[in-house]
């Protein structure tokens, strides 16, 4: 979860090598130990918005994975009320802009004065675990039954690609609204906040993968009747052995960057979720849960509304430029 | 066009049947998977044993599972009774589940609410399709990179941006802090005036997210078919550049556009959900959220339900849009 997103880049290296090296002699020019991977990366080097977005990625992940030492050096936690700093009246926090103070850089939040700034940093970590560990789910499934449709087609390639048009087409968030309320509150040991983020990850894993299974399925479908794949097979390799050594590598590449596209896409379902109310319960806390309490204080504190709003937004942008400049670096003839 | 009319209409039809039991999968089967009884969950909030009894009667929970699939398809189509003991409560088909937690059918909820949704959703489409399309058609015509480049920031910033939050800061900006527009939901009965003045706001959040990557795609096609040999053709025989335009050029355009909203769909409903959240509009979302909190599945699940009924409906008109535009998708 923590590795660094541009590593699957230079893994790909390899793999992709061949089609670097074919599209070399096609040119007639030398590109002799410079891979798809490395040419990628270069690429990637020279897009500014790319690398910034990368560059907060990684910011976010150490403030996700520090977040008990980052809220002790302001000496906030995030579940101690603060009923002091609360106007009594209007149950809003004392001061002005949310309660802003040197104590409190983001605010206190109204009518319990929890600490902004704690809630924010630890409501990252929900964040991101919620949106590397499904898209994680979703990649496995997806380039697994992808790679099985392609390869195999027939009735099985018929069922998947069904399902997947099935899944694709429906209202997916009342879906998952729906698979999160039916959901038991303990299992395999887990109780509370443990299975409500355990669960999420499921169900939105599960309807995320129809996104890459049909990408990795047309691709699996292009490939499997390429020469060397027909070069393995008239040496007897085995399905397997084609599968794993022949199609795999050269799936990668799609694979890293839909994977680098749908974090953000599950990060904010996460934050949809919270804010509906099927996530994250308080006083555990997350952004999108943060953002529902602040619908009855858009008018009298605007900024509790602003801080975790801006907090998604800078997150979902950070990888969406992220991956942007992935699918580019990786691509060079898709189209923006 | 009749046999495609035919084989779209059956299409339908086996969708219309898959998705009921996917529905019925998620309420009835999962939850057994899962390790939980699914009576407990229909019950609502009250714990009392007989009262999970009485509702593990009225479903009928204890039978055989095709039995229980049976009776699902028998409510929304003929509805069903169900009985416990002499407690016996009626539910008229179409029958869309009944909560025991307020003794109250679904159905009319649903017909209650869909209205509400139905208008925010159509009403954000058209604006979306209006101003995206004809952005795109725009900044194809007149190739200047500001357009590009103002188009390609704000569709990341849409995409970038959670409804709710723009939502939020739209309620702050322009009903709180410049008093433009009331931020109170009134119904079309009450005050036409009334009920567009609390729409316009929820129209326009749920559009932004859209109509900026509508405007992309349909800038990239037109660019693309204006480089055709037929537009070529039109330009020859004298046809006058709107009619190039609007006739030859457009026709082409709308087919990619129809497709991607057919595909919309669903993530339109999900938008709804939220943005009726963000502006309290009372729609299908807000029973949802309500029955969140109140733990009422039946009344999910009667929403799940119709706006997946919805969006088979919508798909299907969307394809017999699509055939009467493209003539070669009749043929195919």
């Amino acid at each position: 979860m923590t590795a660094p997103l541009h590593e699957p880049t230079a893994e790909a290296a390899p793999s992709a090598a061949e089609e670097a090296v074919l599209a070399g002699s096609a040119e007639g020019k030398a590109v002799q130990g410079r891979s798809l991977g490395r040419i990628a990366w270069e690429r990637l080097k020279r897009d500014k918005l790319a690398l910034t977005g990368g560059i907060v990625v990684l910011v976010l992940i150490a403030i996700a994975l520090l977040a008990p030492v980052i809220t002790n050096l302001v000496g906030q936690d995030p579940e101690t009320h603060h009923e002091d700093l609360i106007d009594p009246l209007f149950s809003t926090p004392k001061g002005s802009l949310g309660g802003i103070s040197a104590d409190h850089p983001f605010g206190v939040e109204p009518v319990n004065g929890r600490d902004v700034f704690a809630r924010i940093v630890y409501g990252a970590r929900i964040s991101l675990l919620v949106g590397f560990l499904s898209a994680l789910v979703a990649v496995v499934l997806g380039t697994v039954l992808g790679v099985l449709a392609g390869y195999f087609g027939g009735w099985l390639d018929a069922v998947i690609s069904r399902v997947m048009d099935g899944l694709l087409a429906f209202p997916q968030l009342l879906f998952i609204i729906a698979l999160v309320s039916v959901m038991p509150n303990e299992m395999l040991g887990l109780t509370g906040t443990g299975v409500r983020i355990f669960v999420m990850i499921l169900v939105i894993g599960f309807f995320g993968w129809p996104y890459v299974g049909r990408v990795v399925r047309g691709q699996t479908l292009s490939l499997r009747e390429r020469e060397y794949v027909e070069a393995a097979r008239s040496l007897g390799a085995g399905r397997l052995y084609i599968l794993f050594k022949e199609l795999l590598p050269n799936l990668v590449a799609p694979i890293i960057v839909y994977t680098t596209m749908m974090i953000p896409t599950n990060i904010l379902t996460e934050a949809a979720l919270s804010f509906l109310g099927v996530g994250v319960k308080p006083p555990t806390a997350s952004w999108g849960q943060m953002l529902s309490s602040a619908i009855d204080y858009y008018d009298s504190d605007p900024m509790y509304m602003v801080i975790p709003g801006l907090a998604i937004f800078i997150t979902v942008l950070a990888f969406n430029l992220f991956g942007d400049g992935v699918r580019d670096a990786l691509d060079p003839k898709g189209s923006r | 066009m009749l046999a495609y009319l035919f084989r779209r209409l059956f299409a339908a039809a086996v969708m219309l049947v898959v998705i009921i039991l996917v529905v019925f999968c998620i309420f009835f089967l999962v939850p057994r998977w899962a390790g939980v009884d699914p009576a407990t969950m229909f019950v609502g909030k009250q714990a009392d044993p007989q009262a999970i009894e009485d509702v593990r009667q009225k479903l009928g929970l204890a039978d055989p599972i095709l039995v229980q699939v049976w009776e699902f398809f028998k409510g929304l189509f003929a509805g069903r009774t169900y009985a416990a003991g002499g407690d016996v409560t009626e539910c008229a088909a179409p029958c869309f589940g009944y909560s025991f937690r307020n003794e109250q059918a679904i159905w009319p909820v649903l017909t209650d609410r869909f209205p509400v949704t139905l208008a925010l959703a159509l009403g954000a489409a058209v604006l979306w399709l209006l101003f995206g399309v004809a952005a795109g058609v725009l900044s194809a015509l007149k190739r200047g990179s500001l357009w590009d480049r103002g188009a390609m920031v704000v569709a990341l910033g849409g995409v970038s941006l959670p409804i709710y939050f723009t939502g939020l800061l739209s309620l702050a900006i322009f009903s709180y802090g410049l008093g433009w527009l009331d931020a109170q939901y009134v119904p079309l009965e009450e005050s036409f005036g009334g009920w567009l003045g609390g729409m316009i706001l929820p129209w326009i959040t749920l559009a932004f997210l859209y109509a900026a990557m509508y405007a992309r795609i349909t800038r990239a096609t037109m660019l693309e078919i204006m480089g055709e040999d037929y537009i070529r053709t039109a330009r020859a025989k004298g046809l006058r550049e709107p009619v190039v335009i609007g006739k030859h050029a457009m026709r082409s355009t709308m087919t990619p556009i129809l497709t991607m909203l057919g595909m919309d769909l669903g993530a339109l409903i999900g938008g709804a959900i939220l943005t009726e959240t963000t502006f309290s509009l009372p729609g299908l979302g807000a029973a949802v959220l309500k029955a969140i909190s109140d733990k009422d599945l039946p009344v999910i699940l009667g929403v799940t339900l119709i706006t997946s009924l919805a969006v088979i409906v919508a798909n299907l008109v969307v394809d017999i849009l699509y055939a009467v535009i493209d003539p070669r998708v009749r043929l195919a």
